[in-house]
């Protein structure tokens, strides 16, 4: 083999492995700006990895599983104000716990709330929402409920810096 | 194996679903053809440079390597379809131009090269791999043998300690010679305490996150919170004085406080880990002759008497002249002089790369290992259970750690220790595991980009304030808009144990209607 063909070839080599280096980042960035509409989006990098302090940043709404919606009755709890405005969650027979915790249904990460908040839970046809000793208090228009109060739809319930209220 | 199978989450779909238009995993393929060229032309130069022909067995190699990246293909499109299509090939180039590189100093009569062996333990590492992603289904399932790995591992890392199992080749005893086979158990003892810290730190991590009082803006762990991390230290001192090997030494230290970081985000840790090893570092330099001596020739490799002594900086200073003499394009595929450099074939290998592709090469095989690192990485980012996270984020930590103690030995950024490149290195034990490493990340990413409609930590569900999770006509759980089959089944499994923080660090919302209403 000749001189220049081996040098031509030795060099080639080398350009066809950086090609390969190069398409393998290309693929890499092509996976960072992925689409991420319809069913085959990809998942958005989280901000933290692992880790973190368990009522972690933004608790997301898990599905939930229930009795079907009576008809008339609300459906799910809908956060309408604070950090997690949009936040829906179905109701179900079981009730929904709000509070710091990480065992509550609804876990808001918010200093002005206690750790076992409110509870809000049906009872016959009528929605309760019952204050568990916070200590800065539940609020329904502007007034501390105390105890156990009735909830009716599209009533703003005042958690901390939250707003929840129920919606059909 | 056939346990985990026996045992794989009940309800893991077997077959993709037509409608869920699963990834061609085209790019994949293209980047398969182009590394098996690569491999291949490699090997191809080599016989034209030395021998002026194809070298001996190339239809041979060609034919087992293009069957083997085939099937590995075919299986990744069937097992794990979304898993990254960067991966294999990547691996798979490493893999070829190392076999390459071992034919060429195998041509050059080099003692203890030998092509074809590579070739075997490639062949039986590509298997294994899709025996692994064939029979585990669910990374999740290996959480639940975190001890059992754990008393596997330390069994592993005692085992060449045993007098007659254990052998001392080069100074180091790492070796056990078992009917006729020898093999390099910390190898495989570094995937099992990956699996077995990710399984301990996913149960553990909150207490030692958030225990302890805070220094100088370090939080700072508890005394008793110490104890996991003494005893690993203990291990790999342990491994460092019974076996004199340096570089497993500082991998599994390495790991273990790598993955404490990844599962607690305190900076607290590292810095304690650092110390330790500073501590042992230095009690190591001064009570070993031979970490003084490996300390010397990093610093003073130039030494003419130390170049001349017995166990000297020889080896060191030939790969440092062999990467010059490659320069910036290197030498050419079996033009350079790679058979001088001791172990060229294992340790060394990084050094006669340089030599033959010189620093552009160096560059694009350094590249190649990062991207890899960065799937891994990846997939521990888009995976959603805790122990995947930190199984995959270990893992590819433990790869970039591996990949950084032998190239900066090489390089001579830092003392050489005898580790292994992964991939490329001539030695079964270390594709074998390293092929296992593959098939875990494969496996994980597969998770990791599935489809799902799962929220994710930090992500509303659906698109709000759209009512989800409306129970769907018979009971069936739905869990979103777009879910598939796959999540529902996931969600299913998820849901019933509330001691398992899987769920719990994904979702904070508790499922607490029960599984089935």
């Amino acid at each position: 083999m000749s001189e220049l063909t081996f040098t031509l070839l030795r060099l080639g080599y080398l350009v066809l492995l950086w090609v390969f280096v190069l398409s393998a980042v290309a693929v890499l960035r092509r996976d960072l700006a992925g689409p991420r509409t319809g069913r085959k989006r990809r998942r958005k990098p989280e901000p933290a990895t692992v880790g973190g302090p368990p009522s972690g940043p933004v608790p997301a709404p898990a599905p939930m599983v229930g009795g079907g919606p009576r008809s008339g009755a609300p459906t799910r709890l809908v956060v309408v104000a604070g950090p997690l405005t949009g936040t829906t969650i179905p109701l179900t027979q079981s009730g929904i716990l709000i509070g710091r915790a990480p065992s509550c249904t609804l876990v808001l990460d918010d200093d002005y709330s206690s750790s076992r908040h409110a509870r809000i839970y049906p009872q016959g046809n009528q929605w309760y929402v019952e204050d568990l000793g916070s200590t800065n208090g539940t609020y329904m228009n502007d007034q501390r409920i105390q105890g156990v109060v009735p909830l009716p739809p599209g009533v703003g319930v005042q958690i901390g810096q939250s707003v929840v209220e129920l919606q059909g | 194996m056939s346990m985990l199978s026996e045992k794989r989450p009940h309800g893991m779909q077997d077959a993709i679903q037509p409608e869920e238009n699963a990834p061609s995993r085209a790019a994949e393929a293209v980047m398969l053809v182009i590394a098996l060229a690569l491999g291949l032309g490699g090997l191809a130069m080599v016989g034209y440079s030395i021998d002026d022909r194809l070298p001996d067995g190339f239809w041979t190699n060609a034919l087992v390597l293009t069957a083997l990246s085939l099937t590995a293909h075919i299986v990744l499109r069937i097992r794990a379809p979304y898993a990254d299509q960067v991966i294999l090939p990547a691996v798979m180039l490493l893999n070829t131009m190392s076999l390459a590189m071992i034919t060429r100093l195998e041509m050059d009569d080099m003692t203890g090269a030998d092509a074809g062996r590579h070739l075997m333990w490639t062949s039986l590492g590509i298997v294994v791999a899709c025996v692994v992603l064939l029979v585990l289904r669910d990374h999740r399932v290996l959480r639940r043998y975190t001890y059992t790995v754990m008393v596997l591992a330390l069994v592993l890392v005692v085992l060449p300690l045993i007098p007659g199992l254990g052998r001392e080749i080069n100074g180091a005893r790492i070796w056990i010679y078992f009917a006729g086979f020898s093999l390099q158990p910390a190898e495989f003892a570094k995937i099992l305490f990956a699996v077995f810290f990710a399984g301990y730190l996913v149960a553990n991590r909150d207490t030692l996150a958030l225990a302890g009082k805070k220094v100088l803006g370090l939080q700072l762990p508890r005394l008793r919170d110490l104890g996991p991390i003494l005893v690993v230290w203990a291990v790999s001192l342990m491994v460092l004085v019974g076996q004199k090997d340096l570089g497993t030494s500082l991998l599994f230290f390495g790991l273990f406080v790598g993955m404490l970081y990844l599962a607690t985000e305190r900076g607290g840790w590292v810095a304690i880990g650092l110390s330790m090893f500073v501590v042992g570092a230095f009690a190591a330099w001064t009570m070993f002759g031979h970490v003084q001596r490996r300390v010397t020739i990093w610093l003073d490799p130039l030494d003419p008497e130390l170049y001349e002594a017995v166990g000297g900086s020889f080896q060191v200073v030939q790969g440092m002249f062999g990467m010059a003499f490659g320069g910036m394009f290197g030498a050419g595929w079996g033009e350079g002089y790679s058979s001088r450099i001791p172990f060229a074939f294992s340790d060394m290998i990084y050094a006669a790369f340089g030599e033959e592709l010189g620093l552009t090469g160096l560059l694009a095989i350094l590249l190649v290992y990062l991207v890899i690192v960065q799937r891994g990485l990846r997939a521990a980012i888009g995976v959603r259970d805790g122990f995947g996270k930190l199984l995959a984020g270990g893992l590819a930590f433990v790869m970039a750690l591996q990949l950084f103690v032998v190239v900066g030995g090489i390089t001579r950024v830092i003392p050489l220790t005898g580790l292994t490149l992964p991939f490329m290195a001539q030695g079964g034990s270390s594709l074998l595991a390293n092929w296992i490493v593959i098939a875990l990340l494969l496996r994980t990413s597969d998770a990791a980009r599935r489809p799902s409609s799962l929220p994710t930590r930090g992500q509303l569900a659906g698109p709000a304030p759209t009512p989800v999770g409306h129970p769907g006509a018979g009971g069936a759980i739905e869990v979103g808009p777009g879910a598939s089959r796959q999540d529902r089944e996931a969600a299913r499994q998820s849901m019933p144990s509330p001691s398992d923080e899987m769920t719990q660090m994904q979702a904070p919302i508790r499922y607490d209607g029960g599984d089935q209403a």
